[in-house]
């Protein structure tokens, strides 16, 4: 069997070490973590005592995951400008959290949405649906991180085929997680985040400076009748380094007119191709009265999907939790707010370069297209500088490594957290033996794994960002509406919220299963064959261009749906709101100096004990 | 069933208290919300109405990309700083005037 070594015969060694580098220290330091803290509570208890820079570090560790890392600056170089809303939103999400959720749900002390479900209501039957959901969208977002997994493993080993990266990658955190290692610990996740800080600002750096700055690779973008900035402008200081070099782009790529203004190719996809169904002479009149609007529409949903989708990630709110205190929690969120924002700014500087530099990724599908411009850029500089090129992608790699299992491990052992302590602990065999209890989490840990590669596996076609931007928004129509509404409107009975949640979660959910299975339809390769049965539903997009925005981003409709439902439901089930409930409120609101949780907690066991 | 704890204060436990309190939180949330939201949906508007005016560049960007691929997240920043020295300061006080009463 000599099918490993033709797979190793193309490998960069550089790449390679650096990434096996950073694989094996964060499953080294995943099971030397598990062996001092071994249950949740250990990790809770002792997580209250984590100091706010490991902390802060820790959180935005977990949160930029392959799709931060690799897929902003793919989209960047894929549409343009349209594609900065995704970073600018996925930071400023948490600006929400912070202003309406995370304040009050740390004072209620509700670990998770379930917890504070059950909690906010006195509702176990509430507390199993929350827990359903939560599966739902963690499986939204497994997706992404299962195809950077596949795209950064078929960079390293050329020619390895898409789905072993996927199969490998998620084979072997799945029995790390399994084992009992890497239990979101903090330690793990904040040095998470500095290996990914570090492997996208270096290589940004040091690319700058051999090709050309940020402003300048932008401006080499003009629109005609417009000068080349540098041209134009003279930089005075260095006349060498004005002209910006680029090649020439292929058919495939957007022109610069579209790509560098906003409404660009992401936004108007689908009136173009509405446009490009119609007779010619039609089409310019149609893309004129609607190309711009219906763009701004595609504009606003994101926006809504994204901004209040992070208000509504379950695994983000858990760490809100691990601060000694409120003033502690707050000033942690501000420095995530930092930490986030740095890191942000960087991916889309690849967008730009790969653009001017790598036009020919333009031209490539799946795993070989601008997805994989973070890794492969860097080698652009092997040619003027030698091994310099190798060890910046190496670099990236290790940072796209970092970036894919840290969130995919948070997530799984999330998820697997749900299915085993909740659905089999709680609902199916509540009288089940600890012993029993740990079978469970790492059967499930198997099977949510295993669920997750088989997914991973179909969704090369699809763009990592865009994917996790769809995992926003059914979390934006769900849970969102949830918290926000919960927290301040003291009238909420749980019926309302159950209903509100659930329809606009799956409407959301199937608006972008519906997205997605058009567009795999259209893909050239074994996925097109498989979807091919949707492909029907690309012409009936075709008729019905806004139809499509309103599918593949149901913000705009599906986040007001829920939140009227849950008002209109709790109306009328006014009679169930739960009797304490302005002692809950009071908690929920009240400064934790006055101590007024704890009062609750006796109380409520006094209740309870009646 | 007695309460377990007989000294509930008679004005933490009321319905003014809960109600001011509720309103002082969220008209502050909502006034940062506000600004931040003013902000970052006025912004497709300007795309939209102004383009020439969002397509002069500076320094190479277009004025558009410099303030959402820039400058947005220090004006993030500044929100939340904002926020978190006055809802702080808004807690104590809160603390304070009880303790007054």
């Amino acid at each position: 069997m000599n099918l490993p070594l033709a797979f190793f015969g193309g490998v960069d060694p550089w790449i390679f070490t650096f990434s096996f580098i950073t694989v094996a220290v964060t499953l080294w330091m995943g099971f030397r973590s598990a062996k001092t803290s071994k249950t949740a509570s250990d990790f809770f208890v002792a997580g209250r005592s984590v100091s706010v820079g490991w902390n802060a570090s820790a959180i935005s560790g977990e949160y930029l995951s392959a799709a931060s890392f690799m897929g902003i600056a793919g989209m960047v170089m894929s549409s343009g400008y349209d594609a900065l809303w995704y970073p600018v939103c996925y930071a400023c999400g948490y600006l929400f959290l912070l202003l309406f959720i995370a304040g009050p749900l740390r004072r209620f002390g509700a670990y998770t949405i379930p917890d504070f479900a059950e909690g906010r209501f006195d509702s176990p039957m509430f507390r199993k649906i929350a827990v359903c959901f939560v599966l739902f969208i963690g499986f939204f977002y497994t997706m992404p991180q299962m195809k950077g997994a596949g795209v950064t493993l078929a960079y390293i080993f050329p020619g390895l085929p898409y789905w072993v990266g996927v199969v490998l990658v998620g084979a072997v955190i799945t029995l790390n997680v399994a084992l009992g290692g890497m239990k979101g610990i903090t330690l793990v996740q904040a040095v998470q985040y500095w290996i990914k800080l570090f492997a996208i600002t270096v290589p940004v750096f040091v690319l700058m400076a051999v090709v050309g700055f940020y402003n300048g690779q932008v401006g080499a973008n003009v629109a005609p009748g417009e000068t080349a900035f540098a041209a134009a402008a003279g930089q005075a200081s260095a006349p060498s380094s004005t002209s910006i070099e680029r090649k020439p782009l292929v058919a495939k790529a957007p022109a610069d007119t579209a790509w560098i203004a906003p409404f660009g190719p992401l936004t108007t996809k689908a009136v173009n191709a509405a446009a490009a169904a119609l007779p010619a002479e039609q089409r310019a009149a149609f893309l004129a009265e609607h190309q711009k609007p219906y763009s701004l529409v595609y504009t606003y949903s994101l926006i809504i999907a994204l901004v209040c989708g992070t208000a509504g990630l379950p695994h983000i709110l858990v760490r809100f939790y691990t601060n000694p205190d409120g003033v502690a929690a707050k000033k942690t969120t501000m420095w995530v707010m930092i930490l986030i924002g740095v890191f942000y700014v960087f991916p889309p500087v690849f967008g730009v370069i790969g653009r001017n530099l790598m036009p020919e990724l333009y031209s490539g599908v799946g795993a070989k297209g601008t997805d994989k411009v973070v890794l492969e850029l860097p080698t652009l500089i092997s040619a003027k500088y030698g091994v310099v090129g190798s060890i910046l992608s190496g670099i990236t790699c290790a940072g796209a490594f970092a970036a894919f299992m840290s969130t995919f491990s948070g997530l799984l052992v999330s998820m697997t957290g749900a299915l085993a302590h909740d659905v089999y602990g709680r609902m199916l065999r509540p009288k089940s033996s600890s012993t029993e209890r740990m079978v469970a989490f790492k059967l499930a840990a198997i099977l949510i794994g295993a669920v997750a590669v088989t997914l991973g596996c179909f969704v090369e076609p699809l763009e990592i960002n865009f994917m996790v931007g769809q995992a926003f928004a059914i979390a934006a129509a769900s849970y969102f509406p949830l918290l926000f509404m919960s927290v301040w409107w003291r009238g909420m009975t749980m019926k309302g919220a159950a209903t509100g949640m659930l329809t606009g979660g799956l409407c959301a959910l199937g608006a972008a299963a519906l997205t997605n299975l058009g567009t795999l339809a259209l893909d050239k390769g074994p996925m097109g064959k498989i979807f091919a049965s949707f492909a029907p539903l690309n012409g009936f997009w075709a008729e019905h261009p806004l139809l499509r925005i309103l599918c593949e981003q149901p913000a705009i409709w599906s986040v007001p749906l829920a939140i009227t439902l849950m008002i209109v439901v709790s109306k009328a089930t006014a009679a169930q709101v739960p009797a304490d409930i302005r002692m809950k409120m009071l908690v929920l609101h009240a400064p934790e100096k006055l101590g007024l949780k704890q009062e609750y907690i006796q109380d409520h066991q006094a209740g309870a004990g009646h | 069933m007695s309460s377990p704890t007989p000294n509930h204060d008679d004005v933490v436990h009321s319905e003014p208290f809960l109600r001011s309190l509720m309103r002082r939180q969220l008209a502050l949330s909502i006034a940062c919300a506000a600004t931040f939201l003013v902000a970052l949906l006025g912004l497709p508007l300007l795309n939209y109405f102004a383009p020439a005016f969002m397509a002069t560049r500076v320094a190479g960007f277009t004025l558009s990309w410099l303030i959402l691929g820039v400058l947005f997240f220090p004006f993030v920043w500044i929100i939340s700083y904002v926020f978190i020295k006055r809802s702080l300061r808004l807690e104590e006080a809160e603390v304070q005037e009880l303790r007054r009463s």
